[in-house]
Parts: C-alpha cells; sequence; structure tokens
C-alpha cells in the first residue's frame, strides 16, 4: 500500500482534531481532540520513519506519548477543578482574567 | 616662621605669607566667637532671653580685645612679613581642584577686623538700650552675632570661595534685619527688595569665581594673584567687571543702588552697622582684595571708577531731597561709597585711601546712623526731618556727636573725613581732571544735604507737635556715639598723618604712586574745603535763615525726581521686573500647553490605543487558540514557501 495515504489520513485526523479544539465548548471534548492531534502527528512521524527507513521518527513518536500522557495528566486535575467550582465543563465560562 | 611663601604680585603689593603660629594660631576665633554666640541664641530660644543680649554683646567685645592684641603682635613684624595664613581643613577635594577653609591675616583683612568688631561692638550696646523694649531682642541680637561672623569670614577668607561663603552670609542677615519689623509689608518687601538686588551682585561673583577656577584652576588669593598675570587680557577684564557687578550689587553702587533706601526699614542700629559702616563697604574690599587683578586691566579699572563718579553724584543729589533723616543718611552712604569706589578703581593711587575713608566712614556714618536713631528714639520714632527743628537743647549729646560726624563727613579740617576725601579728590584729580572736578562737585553737594539734616534737625524753630517730648537717650545709647564721635574727630589723623596707613597697607596693595600738579597740593586742599563751605552756606540761606514748612512744598521738577530717587524703582520695574513677569507669564503658558499638551497628548494617545488593543482580549479560550492555530499556519505556510 502506498504509504503516503498514512500521511493523508494523518493530516484528516489533524484537522478534525483542530476543528473540534475551535468549535466544541465542553473540555473533555476539547481535550479528546488534542489527543487526536498528537496521535495524528504520532502517525505522521511514524510514516515518516517508514518513508525515510530510519527510526528517527519513531523515537519522536515516543517523545510525543510521553508528553501527551503528562499532559492528559495536569489536563484532566484543571478541568476537574474547574469543574468542582465552576458547576461547568464550558472551555467559555473560565474567562474571569478578562478586564 | 616655617614654609612661609613669598608672593610677589605683579605692580601689587609684596609679601611674605607664613603659617600662622603662637598668637595668630587664634584667628579662627575671631569669627567663631560672634557665630557662637548667634548659634547660642538661635538654638537656645527663649531660654537664653534673659542673658542672650549682654552675651551677645559681650562675644562682639572679646573678638574685638582679640583682634587688639593680633594688631599688636602684628605690628612687632616687619611689613612685609604681617601676612599670616591659617588653613583649617579641606573642604571639597575635586580631582586636582579643591577649597581648602583657610583664613588670611594681612594688614588689609586686619584693618577689617579692628572696624567690625569695634564698630560692631559698639553698635551691639546701643542695641542694648535701642532695642530694650523689643520682644523680639534676642532675635535681633542673634542676627547681630551672626553678621559679625559672616563679616569676618568675608574679610578673613584665604580664597573667593570662602569670601563667597560670608558674602552670601551678610547678605542673609541684612534680608533678615531689614525685615525684622515684617509685620508691617513695606518692610518685608525692602528686605526681599535688597536680598533680590544682592542676588543680582551675587551672580558676578559667582561667575567670577567659576571664570577662576577654569583660567587659573585654583580660587585661593595667592593662586589666582600668581596666575594674574599670565592670563589673558580678555579674562582679566571679564573677571574685573564680574567682581565689579558683585561690588555694585552689595554696595549699592549704579546700576544696583535701589535697595540701599528702602533697606532704612530696619532697626538704627542696623542701619548703621551693617548698611553704613561694614556691609554695604565689602564692595570696596573685594576690590582692593583683587588689586592685582584690577592693576593688569585697564578697562575694568575705568569701569570701576564710572561707577563710582556716577554714584557718588547720584546719591548726593538724592541726599538733597530727602526728608526722612535716615534715607538721607543712606543716599549720603551711597554717595561716600561711590568716594571709595573711585578711589579703588584709580589703582595703587587710590587703594589705601579707599581703606581709609572706609574706615573713617565707618565711623562717623556709624555714629550719624546711631545719632539719627538717638533722635528718632526721643521723638516717638518721627523720620521726618521738617518735624524736627531745634533738637540741640534737648539733646545736647546727641547734638555733639552727630554733629561731630557732620563736621567730618563734609570735610571740615581736622575731622577724619577732611583727610580720607581731601585724598581721594586729590588722587582723582591727578588721574583725570574731569573725575576730580566731578568728586569736589560731589563734596559741594555733600556738604549742602548733610547741612541740611543739621539745621532741619538741630537748629531753627521746633515743628515736632506739643505732645512729643524729646529727651536725651540713656547711657548706653549716648556712650557709643561719644566714642564713635572721637573717632570721627581723630581718626583721619592718625592714619593719613605721616602715611601711617598708607605704609601699613603697602604689602597688600603695594607703594602709592607719587602725583604731580600744576598747582600745590594745599591750593587744591583750599578749593576743596570753600566747595565744602559753600554747600554749606548755601544750605544755611535756604533751611535756617528761610523758614522750613512742615509738609514738603512740592518743589522744582529736579526736586521730585530726586525725591523718587531719579525713578530707579520705576526704571527697573519697566526695564526687569515688568519684561520679567511677561517672560515667566509666558513660560507659564508654554509649560501649560505645549510642554504639558505634548506629555498629557502622548499619554492620551497610548492610554486610548491600549483601550482598543484590549478588545482583543476577549477571554475565550477558544478563540485563543483559533489565533495560535492561525499563527502556526501562517508560520508553516512561511517556511514552505520559502523552502520552494
Amino acid at each position: 500500500m502506498n504509504p503516503e495515504n498514512y500521511l493523508y489520513l494523518a493530516t484528516i485526523l489533524f484537522v478534525i482534531g483542530a476543528v473540534g479544539v475551535l468549535v466544541r465548548r465542553n473540555a473533555i471534548v476539547v481535550f479528546m481532540c488534542i489527543e487526536l492531534m498528537l496521535n495524528a502527528s504520532n502517525l505522521a512521524f511514524v510514516s515518516f520513519a517508514r518513508l525515510n527507513g530510519n527510526i528517527d521518527g519513531q523515537v519522536v513518536a515516543f517523545f510525543v506519548m510521553v508528553v501527551a500522557a503528562a499532559e492528559v495528566v495536569i489536563g484532566l486535575a484543571i478541568i476537574v477543578t474547574i469543574f468542582r467550582t465552576r458547576r461547568s465543563a464550558s472551555v467559555d465560562d473560565p474567562n474571569l482574567l478578562k478586564l | 616662621m616655617s614654609a612661609a611663601t613669598a608672593v610677589r604680585w605683579s605692580e601689587g603689593g609684596s609679601q611674605v605669607i607664613s603659617e600662622a603660629s603662637g598668637m595668630f594660631g587664634l584667628t579662627w576665633l575671631l569669627i567663631a566667637l560672634p557665630l557662637f554666640g548667634a548659634i547660642v541664641l538661635l538654638v537656645g530660644g527663649r531660654r537664653t532671653n534673659s542673658f542672650g543680649p549682654v552675651l551677645a554683646t559681650l562675644l562682639v567685645g572679646f573678638s574685638f580685645v582679640l583682634g587688639l592684641v593680633l594688631f599688636f603682635q602684628m605690628l612687632g613684624q616687619p611689613g612685609e612679613e604681617r601676612a599670616f595664613n591659617q588653613s583649617l581643613f579641606e573642604w571639597a577635594p575635586i580631582g586636582d581642584f579643591s577649597v581648602d577653609v583657610g583664613f588670611q591675616l594681612d594688614p588689609l583683612s586686619m584693618a577689617f577686623v579692628l572696624l567690625v568688631t569695634f564698630v560692631g561692638g559698639l553698635v551691639h550696646i546701643y542695641s542694648l538700650g535701642y532695642m530694650a523694649d523689643d520682644p523680639d531682642k534676642r532675635r535681633f541680637f542673634a542676627y547681630l552675632n551672626l553678621f559679625v561672623a559672616s563679616m569676618l569670614l568675608l574679610v578673613l577668607a584665604s580664597s573667593y570661595v570662602l569670601v563667597y561663603v560670608g558674602w552670601e552670609g551678610v547678605g542673609l542677615v541684612s534680608y533678615l534685619l531689614i525685615g525684622f519689623w515684617n509685620a508691617k509689608p513695606a518692610y518685608a518687601t525692602a528686605a526681599k527688595k535688597a536680598f533680590v538686588m544682592n542676588r543680582v551682585g551675587d551672580i558676578g561673583m559667582s561667575l567670577a569665581i567659576m571664570l577662576m577656577v577654569t583660567t587659573f584652576g585654583t580660587t585661593a588669593f595667592s593662586g589666582v594673584f600668581a596666575g594674574a598675570p599670565e592670563a589673558s587680557s580678555g579674562a582679566l577684564l571679564a573677571l574685573g567687571l564680574l567682581l565689579l557687578l558683585a561690588a555694585t550689587g552689595k554696595s549699592a553702587q549704579l546700576p544696583l543702588q535701589a535697595w540701599l533706601g528702602d533697606a532704612m526699614a530696619g532697626p538704627t542700629p542696623v542701619s548703621a552697622l551693617i548698611h553704613a559702616a561694614t556691609m554695604v563697604t565689602a564692595g570696596v574690599y573685594l576690590i582692593v582684595r583683587s588689586n592685582p587683578i584690577y592693576n593688569l586691566s585697564d578697562g575694568a579699572q575705568l569701569a570701576v571708577v564710572l561707577v563710582g563718579v556716577l554714584t557718588l553724584l547720584f546719591g548726593a543729589f538724592v541726599g538733597t531731597a530727602k526728608d526722612d533723616i535716615k534715607k538721607a543718611l543712606a543716599a549720603s552712604t551711597m554717595s561716600q561709597i561711590g568716594y571709595m569706589i573711585l578711589a579703588a578703581g584709580l589703582g595703587p593711587a587710590g587703594y589705601a585711601f579707599a581703606i581709609v575713608h572706609l574706615l573713617t566712614h565707618g565711623f562717623f556714618k556709624a555714629g550719624l546712623f546711631l545719632g539719627a536713631g538717638s533722635v528718632m528714639h526721643g521723638m516717638d520714632d518721627e523720620v521726618d526731618m521738617r518735624r524736627y527743628g531745634a533738637l540741640r537743647k534737648a539733646m545736647p549729646i546727641t547734638f555733639i556727636t552727630f554733629g561731630a560726624g557732620y563736621l567730618a563727613i563734609i570735610g571740615i579740617p581736622p575731622f577724619s573725613g577732611f583727610f580720607s576725601k581731601d585724598k581721594i579728590i586729590e588722587a582723582a584729580l591727578a588721574d583725570n581732571i574731569w573725575v576730580g572736578i566731578a568728586a569736589i562737585l560731589g563734596a559741594g553737594i555733600t556738604a549742602f544735604y548733610m547741612s541740611r539734616v543739621m539745621f532741619l534737625t538741630f537748629f531753627g524753630q521746633k515743628r515736632w507737635a506739643d505732645e512729643t517730648h524729646p529727651h536725651e537717650s540713656p547711657r548706653s545709647m549716648t556712650v557709643p556715639m561719644i566714642l564713635l564721635a572721637i573717632g570721627s574727630v581723630v581718626l583721619g589723623a592718625v592714619l593719613v598723618i605721616g602715611g601711617r596707613f598708607v605704609s601699613w597697607l603697602e604689602p597688600v596693595v603695594g607703594p602709592e604712586e607719587e602725583h604731580d600738579f600744576a598747582i600745590p597740593v594745599l591750593a587744591i586742599t583750599a578749593i576743596i574745603v570753600a566747595v565744602s563751605l559753600v554747600g554749606v552756606a548755601l544750605a544755611y540761606v535756604m533751611y535756617l535763615r528761610r523758614p522750613v514748612l512742615v509738609e514738603a512744598p512740592t518743589g522744582s521738577v529736579l526736586t521730585r525726581a530726586a525725591r523718587q530717587d531719579f525713578f530707579q524703582d520705576a526704571f527697573n520695574e519697566s526695564l526687569f521686573m515688568r519684561p520679567g513677569q511677561y517672560l515667566t507669564r509666558f513660560l507659564v503658558f508654554f509649560d501649560n500647553r505645549v510642554i504639558d499638551g505634548f506629555v498629557n497628548g502622548s499619554a492620551a494617545a497610548i492610554g486610548g490605543g491600549s483601550a482598543r488593543l484590549r478588545r482583543w482580549q476577549t477571554g475565550f479560550v477558544r478563540s485563543y487558540a483559533l489565533s495560535m492555530l492561525a499563527g502556526a499556519v501562517l508560520v508553516v505556510g512561511v517556511l514552505v514557501l520559502v523552502r520552494l
């Protein structure tokens, strides 16, 4: 199968994730869309590793996974805290820093 | 005699300045004693009310005694070795340049020390009586002490910067004492006027000091005078003119003369000490002290002579029209200092006589002022001479002492003014015939207006109100007057006959120049005395033979102009005050509108801009995400395009 198809798939997944981040209000869904974007980039990295015949891309993919895991922990913690204080998980509500 | 340095100044005197040792090491004490008194009285406050005035008087007395002791010690030294330098500490070291606090005691400053402490001491004693009932007596004596200290600092300083300190000190005290009764707005205004006009002169002094620093790299007398011969003529002329400006301010000479008449608002002892005998003569001291500079600049000397001649005539004419006894005496002071300045401008021919006249004038004018104060004391503070008359019976001691001062100032031999003024006029005649004639004319007018004062006050009909009871003043006031009168009688002869003072001052200002006359000197003297007698006769006809009106007649145009001091205030007002006010008003307008407009405008622009920028911060996370995405796309897009 043509390896470029993987890149097309990765692009589609990334765009879906980005649009999701921009249009959805629910913090959990926004979060899932970010994960989608991260995994789309992972897929792109792995595809490039395959295309170029070396393992650089695979190494970076591992790094991304580690970063993603850390980000999930912190992000979820923030979301849960906001939800506790404001009884809402909408990303439009916490705008208190605006003057 | 350690570390003695021989100083020879071009055309000037030559003296060996040695480190002060023995008794001369106490020079600083001359200043410290009255300064201590001033501090005690000012800091001690009301607690010193009881003993303060007496303490102040005693301290000045001690200073005088110390001065006398130093004087006799100095007499024991050979002529050229009578200068002593005492360096107390380094005041302001700045790189290579440094200002030391040091004193120079030489024949010139010695003469001033004796004058200031003696007349100052007498005025202190007089004030004990004159100010006896004043609630603020302590403050008055504190200022007097501060004055004596500042004046001594002025004449003892060994560098121009330190002279400047004393110069400002006496100016400050003059301001404080003119406005001593500052509850009256007119008196407070007079004090401010004196201070402001003095500041104008002080600018000359400070500019001269700056010029010295750039030209000679020092402000010490020794350094400046040693460097003067090598300096450019332009620098010397500028120095001479700037120092002259300083002198005109302090000594009430044209064009800065307008403050002295109003300065008579101060208590009369102040007029006697500060505005007649000592402070106003500081300008003469400055010029004589700077003789190595003036000797090298003919232009500066010419300016000094011109200022002197114009002021001596100006003061004399003003004196003829004043009915206020103190203002008449103030005009006379101005005129007499004009004589001194004139003499100082004549170079080595005149320096010594300028100082002789300064000393004799210090005695007779202080005596005249104290006499005027005594008259006012007995006449319920009336100052209008047209309301005096026939006071010689009521105040015999005042009459006799005032009379001695009067005969001295109009130059009747053998009174002291005769010797000093006669010598100045001779020197002026030798220098320039017109200057000499102006000086003789001035002597005639002096005789006229002083006779007018004398006749209006002590002779003729009584013109005072019936409820006034003129009486002789208490002993504390008459004794200083008697002592000053004795000085007015004998001092001139003591100083001038045999050239005593000339040779005393020779190490500082150089030998006197001999001058030749077409006619014998005795004839000149006779002419001067004759002119003075004409003035007396004129005053006799006008103010003794004819009855004197209590209300001043309108008088001729000239009389009215002289009564108004030849419109000096209107002149200053229209030429300096009004344009100055317009300038400041314009500057305020410029500051408010243009500068503030620019500053406020830029602040408003930034504020408004930020208010608009703030709208971008919506607070919605998703819009931030969009801008991040747009940015990322932009960066990637640019990268892709560049790669292509």
